[in-house]
């Protein structure tokens, strides 16, 4: 069967893809600390995905993270950043014055930590959103990768 | 002179590099290959800026040691640089006064630009490759010199249409 | 004006080796016919940048391009390169001619221009003494976040980014547009039946109609 010469590209991957998205989160979550933030985030997320995409089939991988997941995904992460931004409009401030978030005076920073926050998000989302996307699109296009192309 | 050619040749090198993508976009017929060119130029733009952000004995643009005082802490450990804060107006920016650094920091803007760039970058290459496939499945070729070929044909068989349609209209 | 010349002589070779090893890769891009290598060229080209990157200290950057260039643009041009041919036609032998006379005369330009520029590391050139250097000082106060690229990414520059993530959006969109959502190969494959892919749990009655995308 075709099924057996992958073997070892399926167990090893099937380890690594949740090592991937981990380290998408943490990229995210710590990139107010080091290297990294919401769009290195999203693009390592999408690749998991992909990487899975690319050893387990296409349809499986839609079966998991569906098509209209990821359309979804990309449209509410920029209506998370937009949102933030309207957020501090109704504080009071300007449009996307971490600032205003909770009415601090200068020098205290939780707005800033929870306003970068919640942006770096918001790009997370669209970025893993529109990337798997033009993944899905790409792919949708010939039945699957096949072996004998190679 | 060495002194003036050292200090200027990754300007040089960078310039070879995107003449060289400059080349792969003119030349090429294959419109795939001339993305991959398309990219190749952009990367050597970015790394310009990123040269022109240099600055001699500096470190990557994250505060540390003395720079940071309280690294990590709670908000409740934010006292110690409260210092350095002068009372100003809510808007973002004019809130603080610049204070000296102990450590030295690359500049960062070319940084934050550049790290967009890349992103947006991919995105526009994927638009470009979609209309590549769809040029594909058009003209069942991606040479542009046949592209070209055939629309030209298309054309001339279009105004061979109209003439003859005119003619029997006239006659 | 001593720059380069006081840095460690150990810089200066990553540095020559980084560049040369680009031009190497670019110059193959340039001469190759096979997409597939050509794809694969560009991925290295990608992921040698990104070492030099961390070389001039944008580590943000590296961080980056290693994921985009290497990971996510070497994937998008294979699957386009799937969709439509394997090899580019050969070129004509004198149709190199104007390209080389007109990018040589650009280099040529271009280099007579950097005579102008500042020297490498130059703290006090224009580009380190505006708003830049500002950031990174009065970041500490303003925002508390050490990672001076994402406060000034996120929050000086929070107007810049949100039109670079519309823009993402955007491109994700009109990809979809033009191709299709994707559906195609996953109706495909329910209506092939599951035999191929042993594992699949979707019963045929779930078979999506099948999106006309073409």
């Amino acid at each position: 069967m075709n099924d057996d010469h992958h073997v070892i590209l399926r167990v090893v991957s099937k380890m690594l893809i949740p090592v991937i998205v981990m380290f998408a989160f943490y990229t995210q979550f710590h990139g107010d600390f080091g290297p990294g933030g919401g769009f290195q985030a999203g693009i390592i997320f999408a690749v998991g995905v992909i990487l899975y995409a690319l050893v387990f089939g296409v349809p499986s991988a839609m079966r998991a993270v569906p098509p209209v997941f990821t359309r979804a995904l990309a449209a509410i992460g920029v209506l998370l950043y937009s949102g933030v931004g309207y957020w501090a409009l109704l504080q009071g401030g300007n449009f996307l014055e971490y600032q205003a978030l909770f009415q601090e005076p200068p020098g205290k920073h939780k707005g800033q930590h929870i306003g970068i926050l919640l942006i770096e998000l918001g790009v997370l989302f669209a970025v893993a959103g529109a990337m798997l996307t033009i993944f899905y699109a790409f792919a949708g296009r010939v039945a699957e990768i096949r072996d004998k192309d190679w | 002179m060495l002194e003036f050619i050292l200090e200027r040749a990754n300007y040089w090198a960078i310039i070879g590099l995107m003449m060289i993508g400059l080349y792969i976009t003119f030349a090429s017929g294959n419109l795939i290959k001339r993305l991959v060119g398309l990219s190749t130029f952009q990367t050597s733009v970015f790394l310009f800026y990123v040269t022109l952000g240099k600055v001699a004995g500096g470190t990557a643009p994250i505060l540390f040691g003395a720079d940071a005082p309280a690294h990590g802490g709670g908000y409740g450990a934010e006292e110690a640089h409260h210092a350095v804060t002068v009372p100003g107006g809510q808007a973002l920016g004019n809130a603080s006064a610049p204070v000296e650094l102990v450590n030295t920091y690359s500049n960062v803007l070319p940084h934050v630009l550049m790290l967009t760039a890349i992103v947006v970058g991919v995105a526009t290459l994927s638009v470009g490759l979609a209309l590549i496939v769809r040029i594909r499945e058009a003209y069942g070729t991606i040479e542009s010199d046949e592209v070209s070929e055939i629309d030209l044909e298309t054309a001339l068989a279009q105004e061979a249409e109209i003439d003859q349609w005119l003619n029997g209209a006239g006659a | 004006m001593t720059g380069v010349l006081e840095g460690d002589i150990g810089m200066a070779l990553v540095n020559i080796l980084l560049l040369a090893v680009l031009f190497v890769v670019a110059i193959a891009i340039a001469r190759l016919r096979s997409l597939f290598a050509i794809v694969m060229l560009s991925g290295i080209y990608s992921l040698v940048s990104a070492t030099w990157y961390v070389v001039v200290d944008a580590v943000d950057v590296a961080f980056t391009e290693a994921a985009v260039g290497a990971g996510m643009s070497t994937i998008v041009l294979l699957g386009a390169m799937l969709l439509t041919s394997r090899t580019a036609k050969p070129d004509k032998k004198f149709a190199r001619l104007g390209p080389l006379l007109v990018v040589v005369a650009t280099g040529v330009m271009l280099i007579y221009a950097t005579v102008d520029l500042p020297a490498l590391g130059d703290p006090n050139s224009p580009v380190n003494t505006g708003v830049g250097m500002q950031y990174v000082q009065i970041n500490w106060a303003d925002t508390g976040i050490p990672n001076v690229v994402t406060s000034v990414l996120g929050s000086y520059r929070g107007f810049d980014t949100l039109g670079e993530t519309a823009v993402v959006f955007l491109a994700g969109l009109s990809v979809a547009l033009l191709l299709g959502f994707g559906e195609r190969s996953l109706a495909e494959s329910i209506r092939r039946g599951d035999k191929v892919h042993g594992r699949g749990k979707a019963a045929p009655s779930q078979a999506k109609p099948e999106e006309d995308a073409s």
